[in-house]
C-alpha cells in the first residue's frame, strides 16, 4: 500500500517534469519572444541585445529551463512581463479568488448534486425523476455564457439585487468578495451540478438493478437501510472521480463565467497573459494547473483504494 | 390442507411491449409446494422458471408486473403484501439463495457484516448472542476457520465459498421455505457435488422445504422430490421426480433428457430441432407444437390444458401423451462416432510451459519469460489428424491457457508447438505467416461476445474468405451460402444480424466462420457451455458431421465430463496445468485410475435419481500449483507417502494405451475402482 503511494506520487512528478518540459519547448517554439513582444516595433539592434541580456535570454535554452525550473520548485517563477512584477505576486490573489469560487461552488453543488441523483435514480422513471431529470438535462445543455448572461439580465438588471459584475481590486477580503461571487457561483454550480446529479443517477440505478441488492431485498433488508448500506456505498465510489476531476475543472480556471462576470480568477488571467504574450506567466500558470489537476486525481485515486475493500486486497496480494 | 406451504394459483407475470402488447413471461401458473418437500423447477432459459421463483417471494423484476393471480403464503397473498409486511417475510420465513453468490454478495460489506444483518433482522439474539450464531452457521455450511471467514470481503472468497456464505446467510433467519435459483451453476463439477450435498443434508436437518431452480437436470435429479418442467412460461410437466426422470411424459422432458450426454454412454445425444418461442410469439395452439414429434393438427390450433393423471400421480400439458407413456423410458438412441482419425500426426506438443507470472525488468528488456513454477507445465501431447481430443479439468486446471498458446495468443515460456511433423509454430501472434493463421481456427464459448454486433452474418463468414482465399463477388457469395447451409442455416440468414439470431444460431454462424477459413485443426473453447441442453446437443451433431466431412481435428476444451465422453476420441486431464492422465476416452472413463480423474468422475450429476455422486475428495481451491512432487498431492485421498511430495510421479502405461501419471502402480490404482 505505501509502496503504491509512493509510486502514485513520483508519477505525478514526472507528470508535472513533462508538462513543464512540453510548456518550455512550446513557449520557445513559438514564432517571437518576450523582448520582440515588449518592444514592439523597436525590437531590433541594440534594444534588442540590451533586452536579452536583461532578461538571461542569451544563454542556451537548456540552461535557462534548468534555473527556470529549479526557480520554480521554490516558488518562484521570475517576472512577469506585462507588469514588471514577480509572478507569484500576480498569481497569489488569483489562485485565492480561484479557491474561494471553486470552494463556494463545492460546498453548494456537491451535496445538491449527490441528493438529486439519488432521489432520482430512487424515484427511477417517477414524477420525481422526470422533473429533476428534465431540469438537469436543460442545466447540462444551455453553455455557461448563456445561463451566465441570463443570471445578469434577471438578477442584477431587473431585480438589481446583485452586482452584475465583479468591478473589487483583486486583492480585496473574503467578506467585500463575497456579495460579488454569487451569481458566478450560482452560473457554475448549476452546470457541474447537472453533469454530477445524472452521474451519480445513473451510478446508483446501476447498483440498484445489480443482484446483491435485490439480494438484500430478498433478505428482508428495509428500504432505507438497504439504501444506506448496500447501495449508497458502492454507487458513490465511481462517483469520487468524477467530483475530484470537476474540482480540478473548477480550481483551473472557469474561463468563461470569470470573463462573463469580470471575476479576477485564474482562468481570466490565462486568457490575458496569453493575450498579452507574457510567456512567463502562461509557463507558471500551466505548471500550477498541471499540479491542481495530478494533486487532485492523485488524492482521489487514494481515496477511492482506500475505500474500495476489493482494490485495497488485489493491491496487497500484488 | 394446512401442510402446504406455498400456493401459487393462476399467476400470470407479464410485460407491456413497445406496441403496447401484454406479453406474458408466466402464464396461469398453478402449483403447491407442501411442508418438507424439496421441489425442482426444471427449464430452460427464457422458460420462466426464476421469475417464478421470485413470485414465491412476492417480488417482481423492474419492468415486470403481476396481471393476474396471487403467491399466496400462511393464506395472504404476498404479490400485494406492503414492503412493510414483506420485509418480514423475506429472510425470516422464506429466503432466498441466489445463483450467483459472488455478484449477490454487497461487494463492500464483510461476510460477518451480512449474516450478522440477517440475524438482526430476523432473530432476538444480543450481539453476544448473534457472534456465536454466525460462527455456527459458518460451521454448518462446512466453512473453515468461521472467525476469520467472517471479517473477510466477499470477493476474498473461492466461488464455492461464496456460494455457502449464501446458504448460511438463507439459514441465518431460519426460513421454512427456502427458494434456489441456480445455486450450483457456475462453480466446478466437483465444487457443485459438494454444494449439493451440503444443500440435501440442510433439507432433512432442518426439515426446510426447497424450492430448487434450474436448467440441469442433473443437479434437480440429486435434490428434488418432485419436478415442475416449464417451457415458455407454462408448466407442461409435473410429478414426483423419478417418474418424470424415468417416465417423462411430454415430449419436452422426453427430448430434454434424450439431448442430456450420459456419462455411461459414448457417443452423441440425439439433438432435438429448433429453440424455445420468443415470448409473445406463440399466438395459439401448444407452445411446443413446432419441436414436437408427436403433434397432430390438434396441437396446431388448440392450445392443450393441464392435465392430471391420477394413476401416475402427474400433471402434463399435452394431448398426446399417451404415445409416450407406451414409449416408456427415454430410449436412448445414440448415433455412435465414427472414429476417421489416422496415424498421422497433426500437432505436437513438446515441453510445453506457460507463465502468467509477471516478469522482472531485466526479462522483460532481454524478452524472456523466467517462472520456476509456471501455470502450466510440461505438456506433451501428441495429436493425430483427425481426431477429437479434449482437454478437461476445473477452472484453472490451464486447459483455456493450452489452446491460447496453440492459437499464438500467449506466448509460451519453454516448448514447442509443431504442426504437421515438420513445421514448428511459433506461439507468438506476430512471427506467423497467414497460412498458419489459417490452418488453426477458434470457436469461443460466448458467441455473443465472438460475433461482430454490427456486421451482418454474411460480413461475419466473409472474413476469413476474403482474408485468407481473397475471394470476392459471386464467388463470395456462394461459398458463404454453401457454409450457412453446412451448418443447417438457410440462405435467408446472410442479412441478418446477431442479435436476431438465438443462442444456437449465433453458435452455428461461429462454427461456419471458423471452418470457412479451411482449417487443419479448430479449438473448440468450452463452445457449448452457454448454450440450452436441447441446442447444446444439435451444436455437438453438427461438429461431428463436419468433422466427418471435412477431416478436421478438434482440440475440445471442456469442463463437462459427459459432453466430452460423447464427442472426443481421446482425453487429457489436466490439475493445475500439468497432465494428469491422457488416453482413448472410453479407456480414460471405464478406467479412472489417477485419482484426480477419479475425483472428476464422481462429481459428475447425472439425471438419474439411482446415480449419485461420490464425493473422493475436498473442494479445496489451490491458488497455485506446488513446487515439487505431483500436482495433485494437496487434494489427493490416495497419497503413498513422501515421494508424492517430493518426486513427479512417473509415466505409466496401461495396455490399452493410457497414460497415466501417479506414484501408485497401475495394478493398484485399477484395483481399488468403485
Amino acid at each position: 500500500m505505501l509502496f503504491l503511494i509512493i509510486k502514485r506520487i513520483l508519477l505525478g512528478f514526472i507528470t508535472l517534469f513533462i508538462v513543464s518540459i512540453i510548456t518550455f519547448v512550446g513557449t520557445e517554439v513559438l514564432p517571437g519572444d518576450a523582448c520582440t513582444t515588449y518592444l514592439e516595433r523597436q525590437a531590433f539592434g541594440e534594444q534588442l541585445e540590451a533586452c536579452y541580456r536583461r532578461l538571461g535570454l542569451n544563454v542556451p535554452a537548456y540552461e535557462r529551463y534548468v534555473s527556470w525550473a529549479l526557480n520554480a520548485i521554490q516558488g518562484d517563477f521570475g517576472y512577469s512581463l506585462s507588469g514588471e512584477m514577480p509572478i507569484k505576486d500576480v498569481l497569489g490573489p488569483r489562485i485565492k479568488n480561484s479557491l474561494v469560487l471553486a470552494s463556494a461552488a463545492i460546498f453548494i453543488g456537491i451535496p445538491i448534486a449527490l441528493i438529486l441523483g439519488i432521489i432520482t435514480a430512487l424515484w427511477r422513471d417517477k414524477l420525481p425523476d422526470v422533473a429533476i431529470s428534465t431540469v438537469t438535462i436543460f442545466a447540462m445543455t444551455i453553455p455557461e455564457f448563456i445561463s451566465a448572461t441570463l443570471l445578469i439580465l434577471i438578477i442584477a438588471i431587473w431585480l438589481e439585487w446583485l452586482p452584475g459584475i465583479v468591478i473589487v481590486p483583486t486583492d480585496v477580503s473574503f467578506l467585500e468578495l463575497l456579495p460579488n461571487i454569487i451569481l458566478p457561483v450560482v452560473a457554475i454550480a448549476m452546470i457541474m451540478t447537472a453533469h454530477m446529479a445524472r452521474m451519480v443517477r445513473s451510478s446508483v440505478i446501476q447498483v440498484m438493478a445489480s443482484e446483491y441488492v435485490q439480494m438484500a431485498i430478498l433478505k428482508g433488508v428495509p428500504y432505507w437501510k438497504m439504501v444506506f448500506k448496500h447501495v449508497l456505498p458502492n454507487a458513490l465510489l465511481p462517483a469520487i472521480n468524477v467530483v475530484a476531476l470537476t474540482i480540478a475543472w473548477l480550481l483551473g480556471g472557469v474561463v468563461v463565467t470569470e470573463v462573463v462576470f469580470n471575476y479576477p480568477g485564474l482562468g481570466r488571467l490565462v486568457i490575458e497573459s496569453i493575450s498579452n504574450r507574457d510567456l512567463p506567466t502562461v509557463q507558471a500558470l500551466a505548471i500550477i494547473l498541471a499540479s491542481i489537476y495530478v494533486s487532485i486525481n492523485l488524492l482521489a485515486d487514494l481515496l477511492t483504494l482506500m475505500l474500495n475493500p476489493r482494490l485495497k486486497t488485489l493491491q496487497i496480494r500484488k | 390442507m394446512t401442510d402446504i406451504i406455498q400456493k401459487v394459483k393462476n399467476l400470470s407475470i407479464g410485460f407491456r411491449s413497445k406496441k403496447g402488447d401484454e406479453i406474458l413471461i408466466l402464464k396461469n401458473i398453478s402449483t403447491n409446494i407442501k411442508k418438507g418437500e424439496t421441489v425442482g423447477i426444471v427449464g430452460e432459459s427464457g422458460s420462466g422458471k426464476s421469475t417464478l421463483a421470485l413470485a414465491m417471494m412476492g417480488y417482481v423484476k423492474h419492468g415486470l408486473y403481476t396481471i393476474g393471480g396471487e403467491c399466496q403464503f400462511n393464506s395472504s397473498n404476498l404479490l400485494k403484501m406492503k414492503s412493510k409486511d414483506l420485509e418480514k417475510i423475506r429472510g425470516r420465513k422464506i429466503a432466498m439463495i441466489p445463483q450467483n453468490a459472488g455478484q449477490a454478495l454487497t461487494p463492500n460489506l464483510k461476510i460477518g457484516y451480512q449474516i450478522d444483518e440477517a440475524l438482526q433482522l430476523h432473530s432476538d439474539f444480543d450481539e453476544k448472542e448473534r457472534e456465536k450464531k454466525i460462527s455456527e452457521l459458518l460451521n454448518k455450511v462446512r466453512l473453515p476457520s468461521p472467525e476469520t471467514i467472517a471479517l473477510r470481503y466477499p470477493h476474498e472468497l473461492s466461488g464455492g465459498q461464496q456460494q455457502r456464505v449464501a446458504v448460511a446467510m438463507a439459514l441465518a433467519g431460519t426460513p421454512d421455505l427456502l427458494l434456489l435459483d441456480e445455486p450450483t451453476t457456475g462453480l466446478d463439477v466437483t465444487t457443485q457435488a459438494h454444494v449439493l450435498e451440503l444443500l440435501n443434508f440442510i433439507a432433512k436437518d432442518t426439515g426446510t422445504s426447497m424450492v430448487y431452480v434450474s436448467h440441469d437436470l442433473g443437479a434437480i435429479a440429486q435434490v428434488s422430490d418432485r419436478i415442475i418442467v416449464m417451457y415458455s412460461g407454462e408448466i407442461v410437466l409435473e410429478g414426483p421426480s423419478r417418474d418424470i426422470l424415468k417416465r417423462p411424459i411430454h415430449p419436452y422432458t422426453h427430448g430434454l433428457l434424450k439431448s442430456i450426454p450420459k456419462l455411461s454412454l459414448a457417443g452423441l445425444p440425439e439433438s432435438m430441432p429448433g429453440s424455445q418461442p420468443q415470448p409473445g410469439t406463440i399466438q395459439s395452439g401448444c407452445s411446443f407444437f413446432d419441436r414436437c414429434n408427436f403433434s397432430d393438427e390438434n396441437c396446431k390450433n388448440n392450445s392443450p390444458q393441464l392435465e392430471f393423471l391420477k394413476d401416475l400421480n402427474t400433471s402434463v400439458r399435452c394431448f398426446n401423451y399417451e404415445k409416450l407413456v407406451n414409449e416408456s423410458q427415454a430410449s436412448q438412441t445414440i448415433n455412435k462416432i465414427k472414429n476417421k482419425s489416422q496415424d498421422k500426426e497433426i500437432l505436437n506438443l513438446s515441453e510445453v510451459s506457460i507463465s502468467y507470472a509477471k516478469q522482472k525488468l531485466l526479462d522483460q528488456i532481454f524478452n524472456r519469460i523466467s517462472d520456476d513454477n509456471p501455470t502450466v507445465k510440461d505438456i506433451n501431447i501428441n495429436i493425430k489428424k483427425g481426431e477429437t481430443i479434449a482437454l478437461v479439468g476445473e477452472s484453472g486446471s490451464g486447459k483455456s491457457t493450452i489452446l491460447k498458446s496453440i492459437a499464438g495468443l500467449l506466448r509460451t515460456k519453454d516448448g514447442l508447438i509443431r504442426f504437421d511433423e515438420n513445421r514448428n509454430l511459433s506461439s507468438d501472434l506476430k512471427e506467423r505467416d497467414p497460412n498458419d493463421l489459417r490452418i488453426i481456427q477458434l470457436i469461443f464459448q460466448n458467441p455473443d461476445e465472438s460475433l461482430n454486433p454490427n456486421h451482418t452474418v454474411e460480413e461475419i463468414i466473409a472474413q476469413p474468405l476474403k482474408l485468407y482465399f481473397g475471394l470476392k463477388g459471386e464467388e463470395l457469395k456462394k461459398n458463404i451460402i454453401d457454409l450457412l447451409q453446412k451448418v443447417r442455416l438457410g440462405e435467408f440468414y446472410t442479412s441478418r444480424y446477431p442479435r436476431q439470431l438465438s443462442g444456437g444460431e449465433k453458435q452455428r454462424v461461429a462454427v461456419a466462420r471458423a471452418f470457412a477459413a479451411k482449417p487443419d485443426i479448430i479449438l473448440c473453447d468450452e463452445v457449448t457451455s452457454a448454450l440450452d441442453v436441447s441446442v447444446q446437443a444439435a451444436v455437438l451433431n453438427l461438429l461431428q458431421q463436419l468433422k466427418e466431412d471435412f477431416g478436421t481435428t478438434y482440440i475440445f476444451v471442456s469442463h463437462d465430463l459427459a459432453v466430452v465422453r460423447a464427442i472426443s476420441d481421446r482425453v487429457a486431464v489436466l490439475y493445475q496445468g500439468r497432465l494428469c492422465e491422457v488416453g482413448p476416452s472410453n479407456d480414460v472413463y471405464k478406467f479412472p485410475s489417477h485419482p484426480y480423474t477419479e475425483v472428476l468422475l464422481g462429481a459428475v450429476l447425472e439425471p438419474d435419481p439411482d446415480i449419485k455422486p461420490k464425493l473422493v475428495a475436498e473442494d479445496i481451491v489451490e491458488e497455485r500449483p506446488p513446487e515439487k512432487g505431483c500436482s495433485f498431492q494437496g487434494r489427493c485421498s490416495r497419497i503413498v507417502g513422501d515421494i508424492c511430495k517430493k518426486e513427479i510421479p512417473p509415466w505409466q502405461l496401461t495396455d490399452s494405451g493410457n497414460a497415466i501419471r501417479c506414484h501408485i502402480p497401475i495394478k493398484e490404482l485399477q484395483k481399488e475402482q468403485f
